[in-house]
């Protein structure tokens, strides 16, 4: 049984006051992530990840489609007790402490009385934040509430977790942090299915990615695939007078001021190489390319809009 | 995916019982608590107070008050109750917040000077609620014509009345029978032919709903009394003819005194009783009338009519 | 279900009270007890009847000023914000949102007239030198003046449910003011004719009567209530209460959360 099961999704807004127009938040989403698999959804702003993201939900309803999460329709009190949610820039009851709000979305979502105070402590201490946990909220960094956030999520031990562009409003530590924790939620057999738009924190965690724009799915595939696809080149960088001569020797080149930085296929490097050592400029560095994701998204989220689908 | 509908049809439920439920118990609790707005004016008498809790909106307090005062007049005679206590303090109240309210001295020039259960029966205080509104108001003359009309009708005092008149035709702009009016009540006092042109007038010029009924009403008694005087005159004829006095109706029709069965304005065939007097029929759909009215129930207020002056 | 609702009910009258909203209370009872000195000026026995007639409208009215704001504050707020994303998002029913927030917002509410209530005894107490049996009619008063509190309060959250904060402070306002002319407005329908008096009639139905739970001016006086109007009175509120609830919830429902 897959984890998610996502069907002919869509969802239409009414625009305006008085002539209402219509505006696509979804047209006709269809996918499925499977049980302890890391799903990352990309896509630009606007393309319809936290519409998706709220459909799963039940904050909003769809205009047309279904989705099931663990078997079971989308809106069964059931479902809730099984997912944990991370909405994009959260706010809190600012007056509350993480202890207390923490203690209160735990009664909300069942857990016993009993376990509920070793739960806290855990999830707190995952994402950092045992020191503060009896500082009121309206005093935390917007870092910090991210943190919060999190934990609130994984606090119940859900069996779904679905995180709303995690990474935002945290510092490079706190994103590597981050990074961990996901792991570590993989590794305890969790499903995750988060959006973001930061190409490498994908890279580096999913399994599967979706590129969404505008509202439809543009391509699913498998992390690994599109990294050996687009695997084989090496980055060369020279420096010194005479540079600008070199520029045609490989693709995208870019010179600043006496240093040039550009790109050949792996087959060509020795030559490359030759060429670089006979015009007597400096050799700074040679880095063979790993397949770059960004290459595959960008090449989604151009192309025209699929046609079909009810527009 | 969409909203579970066993809440919705829980929760439609409830909304539609309370909702029914609502107005049953809204009117229960207004059958417990009668004169409910009237319960402050009791307490509030003065205009001062009133003035300053309405932060201004004197207007449209004076409108509230005003209405009250309708509302309560109009549940009162209902029942024909016979003490009217708040009445005077309503008007006076509202006419404080807004001296301009003329609907007011003109429903306090009627009601409160007539007779209970068709008024409070306080002449004297509709005297001064109208002057009251003179003094504010002088270049409106129809309150000189209320503050006449109260000297008339209720108070008979002639020559109060054709004054009041008088002044009232001294107002520039003022309707010519103001003055008709005045000459009538000087030389011709109480008579029918004034009182119905009065009342006329009265009918005509207001857009009231219950004055112009009062109107009707006063119209009719008049037509009795002048009818009931009519007709005592033919019976006594008949009694200098025949010596007796008719038992039936058909007796004088047949002596040629009168075409058909006289009726009343309420329809209903005069009465004849003994002793050639005549009774109406209903004499409580005929409030005002003076003659026509069984022994022992003349209206507290009868006064003989002074005989027309030739 | 219960239990959650109690947990929302509780979580409401947390937030209400560390919002700071009800440290007006405090200023009221000491405002109340502080002006006390004040009413001796004025004649012997006047004095408890202004002072009851002033404090008790005074905790109307300051009661259905935080009856509003923190209804609004504490469920528009929220459904603005995106703090109830975390909470629907666990196995919490919408109508015990709904249900939840009202019962927390009543017991803010109760308390809040509670300690207003305690300053105007005193203050009572302050100018009587003493507390007589005529005093206990204002228990009276007050619960129908928390019975207002509830209704008023139920109205906010109907309105919260689909409108925007100040939109809904501005209507549950108005609704307030129009529920305590109804009985001027059934005398001004009776006054009309044809459409505009069942207009205005049914508008008369609509709106809730406060003036019917309003004994001020009774109890000032050390008039008793009768029993009958007050359970009257209770029936009433609670059957307007739960269709403004159940009207809430329809709509909260169906709603989609931007």
């Amino acid at each position: 049984m897959p984890a998610i099961e996502i069907i002919g999704l869509k969802k239409k807004y009414s625009v305006g006051f008085w002539r209402k127009s219509e505006r696509w938040g979804l047209r006709g989403l269809t996918l499925s992530v499977d049980e302890g698999e890391v799903f990352g959804c990309l896509g630009p702003n606007g393309a319809g990840k936290t519409t998706t993201l709220k459909l799963l939900m039940g904050l909003i309803y769809p205009s047309a489609g279904e989705a099931r999460i663990l078997g079971m329709p989308v809106n069964d009190p059931g479902v809730k007790a099984e997912i944990g949610f991370l909405p994009e820039q959260p706010y809190f009851y600012d007056y509350l402490t993480p202890t207390e709000l923490l203690g209160y979305y735990a009664r909300l979502s069942g857990v016993p009385a009993g376990e509920i105070p070793q739960k806290l402590t855990a999830a707190l201490m995952r994402v950092g934040m045992a020191e503060t946990a009896d500082t009121q909220l309206r005093k935390f960094s917007k870092g910090m509430l991210q943190r919060v956030g999190i934990a609130q999520a994984i606090l119940h031990d859900p069996k779904v977790v679905f995180l709303d562009e995690p990474m935002s409003g945290l510092d490079p530590v706190g994103r590597h942090e981050v990074r961990e924790l996901i792991e570590q939620l993989r590794n305890e057999g969790r499903t995750i299915f988060f959006s973001t738009h930061i190409l490498s924190d994908a890279e580096t965690l999913c399994n599967r990615i979706a590129v969404m724009h505008k509202g439809e799915l543009r391509g699913v595939s498998a992390v690994s695939e599109l990294v050996a696809a687009t695997a084989g080149k090496t980055e060369i960088v020279v420096q010194g007078a005479g540079v600008d001569a070199l520029q045609t020797l490989g693709s995208d080149s870019r010179l600043v001021g006496d240093s040039l930085r550009f790109v050949v296929a792996s087959q060509q490097l020795d030559g490359a190489l030759e060429t670089i050592r006979k015009a007597n400029v400096r050799l700074i560095s040679v880095n063979p390319l790993r397949g770059n994701l960004e290459e595959y998204f960008l090449g989604q989220v151009s192309g025209d809009p699929i046609a079909g689908g009810n527009a | 995916m969409r909203p579970r509908s066993g809440v919705s049809v829980v929760f439609a439920g409830l909304l539609g019982a309370s909702l029914i439920a609502i107005p049953f118990a809204s009117r229960r609790l207004d059958a417990m608590r009668p004169q409910a707005t009237l319960q402050e004016v009791l307490y509030l008498q003065s205009p001062k107070t009133v003035r300053y809790l309405s932060l201004g909106y004197t207007g449209l307090a004076a409108c509230v008050y005003w209405t009250r005062a309708v509302q309560y007049f109009g549940s009162k005679h209902v029942v024909q109750a016979v003490r009217y206590d708040l009445l005077k303090p309503l008007l006076m109240l509202a006419t404080e917040l807004d001296p301009k309210l003329t609907v007011a001295y003109e429903f306090g020039s009627i009601f409160l000077a007539q007779p209970p259960p068709e008024g409070a029966g306080q002449p004297d205080a509709a005297v001064a609620l109208v002057e009251r509104g003179i003094q504010r108001n002088p270049e409106r003359w129809r309150l000189y014509y209320h503050l006449g009309f109260i000297h008339y009708s209720e108070r008979q005092d002639y020559a109060a009345a054709a004054e009041a008149f008088d002044r009232g035709a001294r107002v520039p702009g003022a309707h010519p029978w103001l003055k008709v009016m005045a000459a009538a009540a000087r030389q011709r006092g109480g008579d029918i032919e004034t009182a119905r042109f009065l009342w006329t007038k009265i009918y005509e010029s207001t857009d009231d709903k219950l004055i112009k009924e009062t109107a009707i009403l006063r119209l009719s008694a008049l037509k009795v009394d002048s009818d009931i005087t009519y007709l005592q005159g033919l019976i006594q004829e008949y009694h200098r003819q025949f010596g007796s006095y008719p038992a039936r109706w058909n007796q004088l029709i047949a002596a040629g005194y009168v075409q058909g069965v006289p009726v009343d304005p309420t329809s209903k065939p005069y009465k004849l009783m003994p002793e050639g007097r005549i009774e109406v029929e209903d004499p409580k759909a005929l409030p005002f009338i003076r003659l026509g009215l069984p022994p022992g129930q003349e209206s507290v207020q009868f006064k003989p009519q002074p005989e027309p002056k030739p | 279900m219960l239990s959650r609702l109690g947990y929302i009910a509780f979580n409401t009258f947390r937030e209400a009270v560390r919002d700071r909203v009800l440290y007006n209370l405090v200023f009221f009872a000491l405002l109340m007890v502080g002006s006390a000195p004040l009413f001796g000026q004025i004649s012997i026995g006047l004095e408890r009847i202004v002072l009851v007639n002033l404090g008790l409208t005074a905790i109307t009215l300051f009661g259905v000023v935080i009856a509003i704001f923190i209804g609004i504050g504490l469920v528009s707020k929220e459904i603005e914000k995106r703090t109830l994303y975390t909470v629907l998002s666990r196995p919490v029913r919408r109508w015990e949102f709904i249900c939840g927030k009202y019962l927390g917002l009543a017991c803010t509410l109760i308390v809040n007239a509670f300690f207003m209530a305690l300053g105007l005894f005193l203050a009572v107490l302050y100018v009587k030198k003493g507390l007589s049996f005529e005093d206990a009619h204002i228990l009276v008063a007050l619960y129908l003046i928390i019975l207002q509190l509830l209704v008023i309060t139920a109205i906010t959250l109907l309105f919260s449910s689909f409108s925007s904060p100040l939109l809904s402070a501005l209507f549950t306002f108005g609704v307030f003011v129009i529920g305590n002319f109804v009985d001027d407005l059934r005398g001004f329908a009776m006054l009309a004719d044809g459409v505009q008096r069942w207009v205005v009639l049914g508008l008369s139905y609509l709106v809730p009567n406060f003036g019917s739970m309003n004994v001020v001016s009774q109890v000032a006086h050390g008039e008793a209530i009768s029993a009958s109007l007050v359970g009257m009175n209770t029936l009433y509120a609670a059957l307007y209460t739960l269709a403004a609830l159940s009207g809430a919830v329809l709509i909260f429902e169906r709603r989609n959360l931007k």
